[in-house]
């Protein structure tokens, strides 16, 4: 088990840190820069991967299962979050014919 | 003979009854009919009484001069204990013997008298919650009890009043009485305020315990028995809270006699009683109630001189001898004091139900003008009549003489002057009462309703009442008559203020005073006697008389000057808060409150776009902020 | 070892640029797919292997298969999306570089990462741990999770299914043809900024 250890242990915390800020602000800011609903539901994907990365990180590095088991639940709801998006996409596209997300205005005022 | 200890746990039946009995017929106001709904309360009371009798000669001062039974805790918070208990001492078991037996007595009466009225059932829940009232006015063992009752009598005061509600005069005279009684209520709360801030409680006993470790004098003593004066004088209508009481009138008679003749307005000297000893401790408030006393005496029995409604005359009589009572009081002599509320209540209770026997024989006949002659018709009113006005002018032996000259002996040995003052109103009640006796019994008829004698269940009472105001004075006989004041040593063992008492006249100046008093009265019945019997002189409109007596028969216009000083400025403060505070101020400021959240939603909704994108811009920015804040800011 | 690592974290963070950048959705579902291909080498890496496997089969396998067939099945595959107005195209890059600044900001100054690793379990990430830790601790949430799964699943058929021929011709409220019809109201908003 060694090995395993000291794997885990090459690569500091901070760097997985990091790398899923990085990620995380990748996928904010395409989800504000793209106006395709699918695209957006995708960069919404890709944030939830990166917190992932993190717990699943923090989990490995503080020998703490429960981390994981979160990460496990979060792809629970993400996999329920997506079914429920694409319905919605679906039907968005039925009724007014485009993904445009600048489309769905009328809930206002 | 069950003990007094046992059977004063069962106390609590006393008002229990009366108040089962009203919860009865308000329930089934619209079900009983007038005899059933009047014979329950008269049982209920005539239960009450009974068990009131079984405690009163139960008991035995000399072994448990006080015994307090504590019901259940009431209100228990940080300091403050306040049980529901009620205290069965002399004191207490006297009033609710005067309370019972002659509520029992007005029931029965009423049952004759409000045979016919639509709302009899009503009429009787609300005579029977009254006496619930009284009696747990008298019979709290704490102020905060005895509080409840006093509102509780208040609340049945404006309710019987204005019992006849249709009439639009009746609903402002029950008005103006719960006005009056609610000032003198602010005056028992502070005071109560006050007392806790003192001692800590308000229980009696750990009161009048505590309050020989006051200085006599002492300001806070004396502020706290001033307000409660001033409650007093609001419950036993003194100047200048007496106007409500002529006007209670307006109620059903045998209301007039159970409430503002025989109870509820000795409610004030009851409290001023129950209070001695703090009383004893403020010389200035003593001095307040004596000549607030003398005051309301002559006033109110001037004001009777001319009065030519039947209960208008008797109310104001009531108003003059409730003044005697506190004259009493005022002097130190509580037990005279006490003992005046007893037999007056015996002969005004009386001559009320007397008053409403004839206005009963003459169909709602009031004004005493339209009546005469009446000593032939109803015999048994002009005898029981007869014996309340001998009572209440204090004519030997009936029982208003005992009680009102043990008041005048006391008060001419303070001081001659307010001897003479007291003295001049009994002759103008002499004077008045025999006016109204004469002018509504002797002499010819000059009605037009034909007249015919009350039915027994009303002339019962009558007789009852009648037996009581001849020998009511044996009750506290005096030295001078063989007795022993039987009446005085028993209440001493239940107010601390009544064992001080000391009257200092040696036997031949009693005599003396008694003599010279009784001797006025007569020449003032033979006065009447020629004035009203041998010429039947009948008062005009007042517009046509002197000034002085014009001044006197208008009620010395006090209503008016209450009117003009506090109804008049009143109504115009409230004019220009309806027109500055209401117009200028409070509905700008609502509408502006409506009109500024309108506007500022106007300009908000603008954020509103309906825009996704924007939305998630608008919350990575206030991410942003929040975090710098958590890092930066603090 | 910590090669591997540097290695993955240019595949995903490339690959997660190329999926906001690329034109066409079918590009952008094929980078996120190489992305989470690349954060299941990390979980590996991590000695994660239940959370790898399970990865791979949900998002890879389900998650992003879904979103292909949907593109395929709206043929969403025109690069016409339109876009957006450069002033906002702007400020989306600088408030995702501002929002990644204040993260790293928050983890300079303060907020400790480091582990206290008196103990270190290299059988953390196996399948017997997670599972003696879902299966005890975690044991209720797990099974609501099912709850949430049947609605989730509900709702996708509620919203995706055609609505029957007889209630068909109710149009979308907002839809072109509607809003024509609309009466004016009261206080009538700007025109929608479509």
């Amino acid at each position: 088990m060694e090995p395993v250890v000291s794997a885990i242990r090459a690569v500091p915390l901070e760097h997985y840190v990091y790398l899923s800020f990085v990620l995380f602000s990748i996928g904010l800011a395409g989800a504000l820069f793209r106006r395709n609903t699918i695209i957006i539901l995708m960069c919404l994907e890709l944030m939830f991967n990166s917190v992932n990365l993190l717990l699943a990180a923090f989990s490995a590095h503080h020998s703490d299962p429960s981390g994981q088991v979160f990460v496990f639940f979060i792809m629970l709801v993400a996999a329920a979050e997506v079914t429920v998006g694409l319905a919605i996409l679906v039907m968005m596209k039925r009724n007014v014919d485009s993904v445009d997300v600048n489309q769905l205005n009328r809930l206002k005022w | 003979m069950v003990s007094f200890d046992m059977l004063g746990k069962w106390c609590w039946l006393v008002p229990a009854f009366p108040l089962a009995g009203a919860l009865i017929n308000a329930a089934l106001r619209r079900k009983l009919g007038a005899n059933v709904a009047g014979g329950l309360a008269t049982l209920m009371t005539a239960l009450s009484f009974v068990v009131s009798a079984l405690l009163f000669f139960g008991h035995d001062p000399a072994v448990t001069p006080v015994k307090v039974v504590k019901l259940f805790d009431w209100i228990r918070v940080a300091g403050m204990d306040i049980g529901f208990a009620f205290q069965l001492d002399a004191l207490s078991l006297t009033m609710m013997m005067i309370v019972t037996g002659i509520g029992t007595l007005i029931h029965l009466y009423s049952v004759g008298y409000m045979h016919d009225d639509k709302r009899v059932a009503s009429f009787f829940a609300m005579l029977n919650l009254f006496t619930f009232a009284m009696l747990l006015l008298v019979m709290g063992s704490n102020y905060v009890i005895t509080f409840i009752g006093w509102e509780g009598v208040g609340l049945c005061s404006y309710l019987l009043i204005g019992f006849w509600y249709t009439n639009p005069e009746y609903n402002y005279a029950a008005r103006k009485a719960f006005v009056m009684n609610r000032i003198g209520d602010v005056g028992v709360v502070l005071a109560l305020c006050l007392l806790f801030s003192l001692f800590g409680t308000l229980d009696y006993t750990s009161i009048m315990d505590q309050a020989s470790g006051f200085g006599a004098g002492n300001p806070l003593i004396v502020g706290a028995t001033l307000l409660l004066f001033v409650g007093a004088m609001g419950k036993s209508a003194q100047i200048p809270l007496f106007t409500w009481l002529p006007d209670a009138m307006a109620g059903p008679t045998p209301v007039s006699a159970l409430i503002h003749a025989a109870t509820m307005v000795t409610a004030g000297i009851f409290l001023v009683v129950r209070s001695s000893v703090l009383f004893e401790l403020a010389p200035f408030t003593q001095d307040v109630v004596l000549y607030v006393g003398v005051g309301t005496a002559l006033l109110a029995a001037s004001i009777g001189l001319f009065q030519n409604d039947i209960k208008k005359v008797l109310a104001y009589s009531t108003v003059s001898q409730l003044g005697y009572m506190f004259a009493a009081l005022g002097l130190g002599a509580y037990s005279a004091g006490m003992f005046h509320v007893t037999t007056h209540a015996f002969f005004k209770a009386l001559l009320f139900l007397g008053a409403g026997s004839v206005i009963h024989a003459l169909g709602g006949e009031q004004d005493i003008r339209k009546m005469g002659g009446l000593k032939g018709v109803t015999k048994i009113t002009h005898w029981t009549f007869l014996a309340g006005t001998l009572a209440i002018s204090g004519i030997f032996p009936f029982s208003g003489f005992f009680s009102k000259d043990s008041i005048l002996a006391n008060a001419f040995a303070h001081s001659p002057v307010v001897y003479a003052l007291l003295l001049l109103g009994a002759l103008m009640t002499a004077f008045y009462m025999f006016r109204l006796l004469f002018l509504t019994f002797w002499g010819s008829y000059r009605g037009t309703a034909h007249p015919h004698e009350s039915p027994l269940v009303i002339t019962l009472p009558l007789m009852v009442l009648a037996v009581l105001s001849v020998l009511g004075g044996l009750l506290n006989l005096p030295h001078l008559f063989g007795g022993h004041e039987a009446m005085k040593h028993y209440l001493a063992t239940a107010a601390e203020g009544i064992h001080n008492e000391s009257l200092h006249l040696s036997a031949s100046t009693e005599w003396i005073l008694m003599g010279l008093s009784t001797g006025l009265v007569v020449l003032t019945i033979v006065y009447a006697y020629g004035l009203f019997v041998k010429k039947t002189t009948l008062d005009g409109a007042p517009a046509q008389m002197p000034a002085l007596k014009r001044l006197i028969a208008e009620k010395w216009r006090i209503d008016e000057l209450y009117a003009f000083l506090f109804e008049k400025p009143y109504g115009w403060l409230s004019t220009q808060f309806a027109r500055v505070g209401e117009d200028r101020i409070f509905v700008p400021l609502m509408n502006g409150v409506g009109n500024l959240t309108l506007r500022a939603g106007k300009v908000a909704r603008r954020l509103q776009t309906g825009n996704a994108s924007f939305y998630l811009f608008a919350m990575v920015a206030g991410i942003i902020v929040f975090l710098l804040i958590t890092l930066y800011g603090g | 070892m910590q090669y591997l690592f540097y290695l993955f974290a240019a595949i995903s963070i490339l690959s997660a640029l190329f999926v906001v950048s690329a034109k066409s959705p079918i590009n952008s579902v094929i980078a996120l797919i190489v992305c989470f291909l690349s954060i299941a080498g990390h979980y590996i890496l991590l000695n994660a292997q239940f959370l790898a496997m399970v990865h791979i089969i949900v998002y890879t396998g389900a998650i992003m298969v879904l979103f292909l067939f949907v593109i395929m099945l709206l043929n969403l595959n025109q690069s016409s999306e339109p876009q957006k107005k450069m002033v906002t195209r702007i400020a989306a890059v600088i408030s995702g570089g501002l929002f990644l600044l204040t993260l790293l900001a928050a983890v300079r100054h303060g907020i400790g990462i480091a582990p206290h690793n008196a103990t270190f379990d290299p059988g953390v990430g196996l399948v017997r741990s997670v599972g003696m830790s879902l299966f005890q601790e975690f044991l209720l949430p797990f099974e609501v999770s099912s709850v949430l799964f049947l609605s989730a699943m509900v709702g996708a058929l509620m919203l995706a299914k055609k609505d029957a021929p007889s209630n068909a011709p109710t149009p979308y409220i907002g839809s072109p043809d509607t809003v024509a019809a609309m009466p004016p109201t009261m206080d009538a908003p700007d025109q929608p900024n479509v």
